[in-house]
């Protein structure tokens, strides 16, 4: 078989849906079947109206009635409108730091092809340094400087004594030298910081504000996630600035499309991975700094990286838009999601709910919303 | 000759040693340490076992042990994973311990069967398995001083008395935010018995492990406006559930689990913190005694675990549960007339506990918690709870003790008991 004849590969890449979902019709009808039901949801919540309960009596208890458990929290939710859209924005804010946690994640993906597993132990570093370095009486921008440096020489160190002996090396290798990266840093960071709760240094603005008054609900942001939220975009603007406006911006997507290719046009790969783990550790401290504030610096901050899986598998490992637009459906979805349904599940479905979504968009789109589509020629 | 000369020699030291070994056992205790001095609950983990080992090398330091037997501790770290204390257990046991401290939940669970069989008691100070303070049920296993149904019946009455008496919580709504876990869950069969009887409108909101992200379940709370919110979580759960009820102004009417008030817990943000309450059955600090001769005896000869950590809450806690320990030990001691006491001699200084005000005094410890006394079916020792409050620095104790509904907790104690005793075909002894 010739490596032209065949496009078996992409059988890979495709789901049982994928036939439907380049159909206009298709989600003409998913858009118009949920209008309607959330329409006879909410049109049955009048209770003086007999004959709309009539219609649902008729309609049956089974279906319409699994439709109604789902629909109506949802329904009832957005007759709420002021506390919705205080949800809605709350979801929005989280999604954006989510996004933020997700970047580092891509950036490696793409220049590497390695899905890092130790990005979630780096924000933990990586914060812990900073706060550390204060605790020592450095000032804060001096110690967020040091900081800034300690992931570039972590970077180098990466590159020097990993990623250049792994060259060419099966996937599977490489991510699990980023599982033996993690550990060791979790332990080089406990012994080098200490494990105890440390509180980040800068004087974040806190309490909420009430800026719209919708019926009785007085909607509310807080200025922490607002703050949060607005480092998070400027982390993004710049990413992307650097991406698509420099010259290393451009190598990197070129690496990034095509290793060899990069290579044969004298982009120098080592350099490129040191850049990319610079800017992944410098994303991973902000993420660190803005997810620090509320809990304090300590190890459940690695764990973050664990709502960073959804959005990746959403947006697609190696698309920059793609982790900002995932980052906010998540944190969108997961909110509205325990909001209405959390109590009739027994609460705290907000972890498990960004999963089952990004098992969704896998089997309608498995390379993600923005990630490339998988085609491989045996 | 050469070789049977070896030979003699290589007897003869076989025997000394395992002499030796036999004799160095019978001077000396031994006590696992169950840590988590890693992982996600480590800043908590951290100051609970340097308050037991602290306390431990304090009594050998200071009087050479319990009764003339050198106490050694051994800690296994298990980052609060069940199964691996569980693999801690299993390692240790061939040691000879025979009292546990396994400082999670969800690790007794696992640990009470098993423990039991090997004659080994299971010591939960403040956490574990409530309806084993029924005795009759549980022989090995002690919830001393008190438990987490005592506790929130303890919570409920302070909450009645805040609102002018206890009728007057008929109405009112009180959201319990808990871990969602073994753990978290425990008290919410009282919460619900009292809010039945009581009157009182009931929210459960749920947090999944670790509680890094709760924006939802805050909304949820604005939605409510509850009068009173129960805090029932455990690391950065904590710090979190804290900040967030700051940011919305409710943090005044929040009151935690004992395991929720700490100083780890309002450290990411001190001033914002201002006012929170949570449960306690201890003090705070280290303006006792004893902590004068922790300085001498264990950090001055260079003993300690870690200095930072003496006088902190849950360093505090940790020395609570050495000292009933080791106090059981002493009296086992002192009934059977033995220096080593096994798991059937430990299991009675457990059940036969009485620490007094005077002999809080005596160690040191004047004021530093109620009088505790065990019995054979009563395992908890009826232990009060008391209210402290953050005030920016620290921890304040602002109520007086007060004692559970035991009217409430005991009965539902003693049918969750029985139940599980049918189940398992156990016989209830006799007490």
């Amino acid at each position: 078989m010739t490596a032209e004849a065949s496009t078996a590969g992409e059988a890979g890449a495709r789901s049982p849906l994928s036939g439907l979902t380049g159909k206009w019709w298709f989600w003409a009808a998913v858009i118009v079947a949920v209008f309607a039901i959330v329409g006879l949801d909410v049109w049955g919540l009048d209770e003086d109206a007999e004959n709309h309960k009539a219609i649902l009596s008729f309609l049956g208890d089974g279906l319409v009635g699994f439709l109604k458990a789902v629909t109506e929290p949802v329904a009832l939710f957005w007759l709420k409108l002021g506390f919705a859209i205080e949800t809605s924005m709350t979801g929005l804010l989280v999604g954006v730091l989510y996004s933020l946690v997700a970047l580092g994640f891509v950036l490696i993906y793409k220049a590497s092809g390695m899905f890092n597993y130790s990005q979630g132990v780096m924000v933990l570093f990586a914060a812990l340094t900073f706060v550390g370095l204060t605790e020592y009486g450095i000032p804060v921008i001096l110690a967020l400087v040091m900081a800034v440096g300690v992931m570039i020489l972590f970077a180098i160190v990466v590159e020097f004594l990993i990623l250049r002996h792994l060259v060419n090396q099966e996937q599977i290798i490489l991510f699990m030298a980023t599982i033996g990266l993690a550990f060791f840093l979790e332990g080089f960071g406990d012994t080098i910081w200490g494990s105890n709760v440390k509180k980040i240094p800068l004087d974040l603005p806190s309490g909420a504000m009430d800026w719209l008054t919708i019926g009785d609900w007085n909607v509310q942001v807080q200025w922490l996630d607002i703050s949060a939220a607005a480092t998070g975009a400027v982390m993004v603007v710049a990413l992307a600035v650097f991406f698509n406006k420099t010259r290393i911006g451009r190598a990197l997507r070129a690496v990034a499309d095509d290793h060899q290719a990069a290579l044969s046009v004298g982009i120098n790969l080592r350099t490129i991975w040191i850049i990319v783990w610079s800017v992944a550790g410098i994303v991973a401290l902000f993420a660190g700094i803005v997810w620090g504030a509320p809990s304090g610096v300590q190890f459940s901050l690695s764990l973050i990286a664990l709502k960073a899986l959804p959005v990746l598998l959403i947006g697609g490992f190696e698309s920059i838009p793609g982790a900002i637009v995932a980052g906010l459906i998540v944190g969108f979805g997961e909110k509205i999601a325990e909001v209405s349904w959390g109590d009739s599940l027994g609460g705290g479905i907000e972890n498990w709910f960004a999963f089952m979504l990004a098992m969704v968009f896998l089997v309608i789109r498995p390379q993600g919303l923005f990630g490339e589509k998988i085609i491989e020629r045996v | 000759m050469i070789r049977k000369l070896t030979l003699v020699l290589a007897s003869v030291t076989l025997v000394t040693s395992a002499v030796a070994v036999a004799q160095t056992q019978a001077q000396t205790q031994y006590f696992p340490v169950f840590s988590y001095r890693t992982g996600p609950y480590a800043p908590n983990g951290i100051p609970s076992a340097d308050g037991i080992v602290d306390y431990m090398a304090l009594l050998n330091e200071r009087d050479g042990g319990v009764g003339g037997v050198k106490l050694v501790t051994e800690e296994c770290e298990f980052g609060y994973n069940t199964k691996r204390g569980v693999e801690c257990y299993e390692r240790l046991k061939s040691k000879g311990p025979v009292i546990v401290m396994p400082y999670s939940t969800g690790l007794t669970y696992k640990l009470l069967p098993s423990a039991a069989k090997d004659k080994v008691v299971v010591l939960t100070v403040g956490y574990g398995r409530t309806d084993a303070s029924d005795g009759r049920v549980f022989p090995w296993a002690f919830t001393t001083p008190t438990t987490y149904w005592s506790q929130a019946s303890a919570f409920v009455k302070y909450m009645g008395a805040q609102s002018g008496g206890m009728k007057r919580l008929k109405g009112k709504k009180i959201a319990l935010i808990y871990h969602n876990s073994a753990y978290g869950k425990e008290p919410i069969p009282t919460l619900q018995t009292l809010a039945k009887r009581l009157g009182f409108k009931l929210t459960l909101l749920a947090v999944d492990h670790p509680g890094q992200e709760q924006k939802a379940t805050w909304l949820k709370i604005r939605r409510l406006r509850p009068n009173y919110i129960l805090l029932w979580g455990w690391g950065v759960m904590n710090q979190v559930a804290i900040k967030e009820a700051a940011n919305i102004g409710m943090v005044k009417r929040m009151i935690g689990v004992w395991w929720s008030g700490a100083e780890q817990d309002v450290a990411p943000s001190p001033k914002a913190a201002i006012g929170y309450r949570a449960g306690t059955f201890h003090a705070a600090g280290r303006d006792f005694p004893i902590f004068k001769d922790i300085d001498k005896y264990v950090y001055g000869r260079g003993k300690g675990t870690n200095k930072s950590s003496v006088g902190q809450i849950l360093y505090n806690r940790g020395m609570v549960n050495a000292i009933f320990a080791t106090e059981a030990m002493r009296g086992a001691q002192k009934k059977f007339g033995v220096k080593r006491v096994n798991g059937d001699q430990m299991r009675w200084g457990m059940e036969n506990l009485n620490i007094t005000a005077a002999r809080w005094t005596a160690m040191g410890l004047k004021g530093f918690m109620a009088p505790i006394k065990n019995t054979c079916a009563d395992h908890e020792g009826n232990g009060p709870v008391m209210i402290q409050r953050w005030n920016g620095k620290v921890w304040k104790i602002i109520s007086k003790p007060i004692s559970p509904m035991q009217n409430v907790i005991r009965p539902m104690i003693e049918a969750s008991a029985a139940a599980f005793a049918k189940k398992n075909g156990i016989t209830p002894r006799k007490c």
